[in-house]
């Protein structure tokens, strides 16, 4: 019972960050969105495993945990290289360098 | 009726995050948001006791496609182009004919879980009764994919490394002129 409120608690959480994904007017809500669901998909994950019997899961919730971790990396530098340029006197221009 | 709810909800995501997809325009969004289409849908795997799959698309669809999609939208621009030159009638009459053909051509499958299924029938029960004695590995996926499927594995594996060397060369392997420069100062 307990396991089933905590799953259900934690579908609330992905869809809040999923609204915040849809919502989320700069770059960098998008990304907390995203890093957000990936950690409630682990949790969820876990919480299912233990919810149906079987906690034989939980590695693989962990390993989902550093993919996530690679994606918003990318993301990152993504934003890093590109976004940086937008700024005044970032030197965009400055192709030769 | 906790499994049918999860169901449910976790199907809601995915319907909510494809139709966000289509209607956002920012490209960057549109990323993040497939990588949290690809995770919900390794939730609903998970559910469905297909843990290998969950955890290909988790590795595929929320990690390399992630990254990917990324270094592209870094060589492309950032916003969607609107390129239609009709109205949004004649894909939507399309894309209605062929769920309704999909849908239709659903019915003639087993249902989801039936025993009988031809699916069920065929090569399965030989692999459920003898791949531990013959191939020793306690999860029956992984001896099938591994061992009696070996070769069609062998043959994936070389068409996503082709597909990886591709792109690869697409995108570049030498290191390109810095074109922002205030990052390489230290």
């Amino acid at each position: 019972m307990i396991l089933a409120g905590v799953s259900l608690g934690i579908l609330v959480v992905m869809g809040l960050a999923l609204l915040s994904a849809y919502l989320g007017p700069t770059v960098y809500d998008r990304i907390l969105a995203v890093n957000m669901f990936g950690t409630k998909t682990v949790l969820f994950i876990a919480a299912y495993g233990f919810l149906t019997g079987r906690p034989d899961f939980l590695d693989i919730a962990l390993s989902y945990a550093l993919i996530n971790f690679i994606g918003v990396i990318a993301a990152l530098r993504y934003v890093e290289r590109v976004y940086s340029v937008e700024k005044p006197g970032g030197g965009a221009d400055d192709d030769t360098a | 009726m906790i499994e049918t709810l999860i169901d449910i909800v976790l199907l809601t995501f995915l319907a909510v995050t494809a139709i966000v997809i289509v209607r956002i325009r920012s490209l960057f969004a549109v990323i993040m948001l497939a990588g949290i289409y690809s995770l919900a849908s390794a939730g609903l795997f998970v559910v469905l006791d297909a843990v290998d799959v969950a955890f290909t698309e988790a590795v595929v669809g929320a990690g390399i496609s992630t990254v990917l999609l990324l270094g592209t939208l870094a060589l492309t621009g950032e916003q969607r182009k609107t390129t239609s030159r009709h109205g949004p009638l004649i894909p939507l009459a399309v894309v209605t004919l062929t769920g309704a053909v999909l849908v239709w051509g659903t019915w003639d499958m087993p249902l989801f879980g039936d025993p009988g299924a031809p699916a069920h029938q065929h090569v399965a029960p030989r692999y459920i009764q003898d791949s531990p004695n013959e191939v020793g590995v306690p999860n029956m996926v992984t001896s099938v994919l591994a061992s009696y499927r070996g070769f069609d594995t062998l043959g994936e594996v070389t068409v996503i490394f082709t597909a990886g060397v591709g792109v690869l060369a697409l995108l570049g392997f030498r290191r390109r002129k810095p074109r922002h420069p205030e990052r390489e100062k230290p």
